[in-house]
């Protein structure tokens, strides 16, 4: 089965613009899966959080998927288009990556 | 940009938090720094049971009883200052954490401990269900919330240990969402990063646990020991995928409800690998030796499809199954697995390591002002961990280590200077845009490489072909990191990644090699049994720019003074 991902890329000093890529997966396998496919099999300069792999433990990876706030490790791949963006109301850092962070764990812009 | 602090921490998974809360309790400031977000990442998060310690809450207990185990599970190379520092400070820290409101599991007016694998008794405590970690976690970010003289500082990715004079006096960082090169001076530096199994391609722990501190410390010039010692977890999760749940989260299971293991033929084939015919119901055999029969069965032809054993709680009862681990089974149905109805397949995955910085009972390394602590540091586990000592652990020598490391900042002058810096800021700014082959291509080698030639079963051949393969790969590296030249780069993480990992990789295989018999978690198929000749400890620092072994005269029994 082949998952088509449209992923909003950029960051604040460029235009943001929507790139696609299709990858190969098993039913069962997340969008966390997809993205690290991305980044092994296509272009590596793709930029998301995560820390613990699939396990729902770290919450770092949550993004836009489909317009809906959700973790990319819990989100199933599916056939055909899902798109992903990185959440709206965070300050973007580059690609899927914004500023989660609470203020005061920032080395920049403590509250 | 630059900063000063008198603790710098390193990691902030369990233990770096302790530590940092430790150190500012002393009346130290400090500087709490994780690649990731503060109290997410690393394995403590992770957890899902089990925290030994004697409290006596389920049954009479003394910590006396608790080391004896654990020097029993560590085959002969425990550090016992350490061990025995483990299991007398761990009630302590318990009832500290009981304190804070981590919610342990209790029944009627105690603590619940329950009896795991390896132990002479219940000795256990656990937030359920499955929750200990995000626990743990939850509740030592909120201790740091509430804490004065501590800033945590989150993406901030460590790159080298800064040594003057043979001293430690601060760190290079990255800040990956600016990319900016920030230098820290610190009086003490505690090395908190976890353990290494993002070196295999199954794990069980983060992302971020690529054996980070135990790169720092080497390029410092500290001494690691015991780096053989890497423990595989018999029944990690293998399939069908199962997405937001840690993949060790059978053991739970077989706790509480028993579980069958099974081969490809769906015969049960523990009994068969049960050298000391141990069977309590629930286990039949030891991490070491499940792991070892599951292998064989698999090299056998009688692995499951993908490559693993099946797991079968089919005996259990829908109701028994829910009344035990209701929201994990609402977790399991969505991700279409019902366990009443299905086998799951469970294969050995890569869980902790026992080896790490030689420390001494002050928890500092050979390198005057370099502490670790938790996972980071060897000795206290011996050749194979006890079940339920990894957090005890990480809350026992992260508050030691905090303890020791406020005592030196605020005894010390600052050593910093920016020149002993300045070669690693040199190497960050050497970053430039060219064409690399892909670093993550070259990340997912290394962990097939090392799953399959420095895994639970080792050879001769094997280990030799492994060591090529990692020299190869860090000619192939290069001396200068590639960049995209944008903030928060996977091609500089990548590279940096690859840096600690390949020296890391060599820093196991390389005494792998050189130990020529099989105890606890380090087995060779060539030298099965273990050798008395072998009670040793082998130790590994930085010689050059390599890897070099060297073997301890005989067993310490104390640290390293």
């Amino acid at each position: 089965m082949k998952a088509t991902l449209e992923i909003k890329r950029g960051t604040p000093a460029a235009p943001q613009h929507v790139e696609t890529f299709v990858v190969p997966f098993e039913p069962g396998q997340s969008i966390l899966d997809g993205l690290r496919a991305v980044r092994h099999d296509t272009d590596p300069t793709l930029a998301f959080r995560f820390a613990c792999i699939n396990a729902n433990a770290c919450k770092e990876c949550m993004m836009l998927i489909d317009g809906k706030v959700d973790y990319a490790c819990t989100v199933k791949l599916k056939e055909g288009v899902t798109t992903l963006a990185p959440l709206p109301k965070k300050a973007l850092v580059r690609d899927l990556v914004t500023e989660i962070a609470p203020p005061d764990e920032r080395l920049h812009g403590r509250g | 940009m630059h900063l000063e602090t008198d603790v710098l921490v390193i990691g902030a998974g369990g233990a770096g938090m302790y530590a940092a809360l430790e150190a500012a309790r002393a009346g130290a400031s400090v500087i709490l720094a994780d690649r990731s977000l503060i109290g997410r990442g690393g394995a403590t998060v992770m957890a899902q049971m089990t925290v030994a310690a004697a409290l006596g809450e389920q049954t009479p207990d003394s910590w006396e009883f608790h080391l004896a185990d654990t020097l029993a599970a560590g085959r002969g190379l425990c550090n016992e200052t350490l061990s025995a520092m483990l299991c007398q400070d761990g009630p302590a820290r318990i009832r500290e954490m009981d304190a804070w409101k981590v919610g342990w599991a209790r029944e009627g007016d105690h603590i619940t401990q329950i009896h795991a694998p390896g132990h002479d008794r219940p000795r256990c405590v656990y937030v359920d269900v499955l929750s200990t970690g995000p626990a743990v976690s939850r509740t030592l970010r909120t201790q740091l919330n509430l804490a004065s003289g501590i800033r945590r500082i989150g993406d901030l990715a460590i790159v080298d240990i800064v040594v003057r004079d043979g001293q430690a006096c601060g760190a290079v960082a990255v800040h990956l969402s600016s990319g900016e090169t920030v230098t820290l001076a610190a009086k003490s530096v505690i090395i908190a990063t976890g353990g290494l199994t993002r070196l295999y391609r199954r794990n069980s722990a983060s992302f971020n646990m690529g054996g980070d501190g135990y790169a720092l410390a080497l390029r410092a010039g500290a001494e690691l020991i015991d780096m053989e010692f890497v423990q595989f977890f018999p029944i990690g999760h293998l399939a069908p995928r199962l997405v937001g749940m840690d993949p060790i989260m059978w053991d739970p299971f077989r706790y509480k409800l028993g579980g069958k293991l099974l081969n490809g033929d769906l015969q049960e084939f523990e009994e068969a690998y049960a050298s000391d015919g141990r069977n309590d119901g629930n286990y039949v055999l030891t991490r070491d030796r499940a792991t070892y029969a599951i292998s064989k069965e698999v090299e056998a032809g009688r692995g499951s499809p993908a490559g693993g054993a099946y797991l079968s709680f089919q005996h259990v009862p829908d109701a028994e199954l829910r009344r035990a681990f209701g929201p994990v089974i609402d977790r399991l149905a969505a991700n279409g697995i019902d366990l009443t109805k299905q086998l799951v397949e469970v294969a050995p995955i890569a869980h902790y390591h026992m080896g790490g910085v030689r420390v001494d009972a002050a928890m500092q390394s050979t390198i005057p002002g370099l502490y670790a602590c938790g996972e980071a540091i060897g000795g206290a586990n011996g050749a194979n961990r006890l079940s339920g000592n990894a957090i005890t652990e990480a809350f026992v020598f992260g508050a030691r280590a905090g303890q020791s490391a406020a005592k030196n900042a605020l005894s010390a002058a600052s050593h910093w200077s920016h020149e002993a810096a300045s070669p690693t800021v040199d190497l960050l700014r050497s970053a430039d845009k060219r064409d690399t082959p892909n670093l993550a291509v070259a990340v997912t080698d290394l962990q097939a490489l090392m799953a399959d030639k420095v895994g639970p079963f080792r050879t001769d051949e094997k280990l030799r072909e492994a060591i090529v393969e990692i020299d190869r790969m860090t000619a192939d590296l290069g001396a200068a990191p590639p960049s995209s030249g944008m903030t928060f780069d996977p091609l500089l993480i990548d590279w940096l990644d690859l840096r600690n990992m390949l020296q890391v990789a060599k820093s196991v295989a390389v005494p792998a090699l050189a130990r020529t018999e099989s105890r606890g978690a380090h087995q060779r198929d060539d030298h099965p049994g273990l050798e008395e000749a072998w009670t040793l400890n082998q130790i590994i620092t930085l010689n050059g720019g390599d890897v070099a072994l060297e073997r301890g005269a005989s067993i310490s029994k104390k640290a390293s003074a």
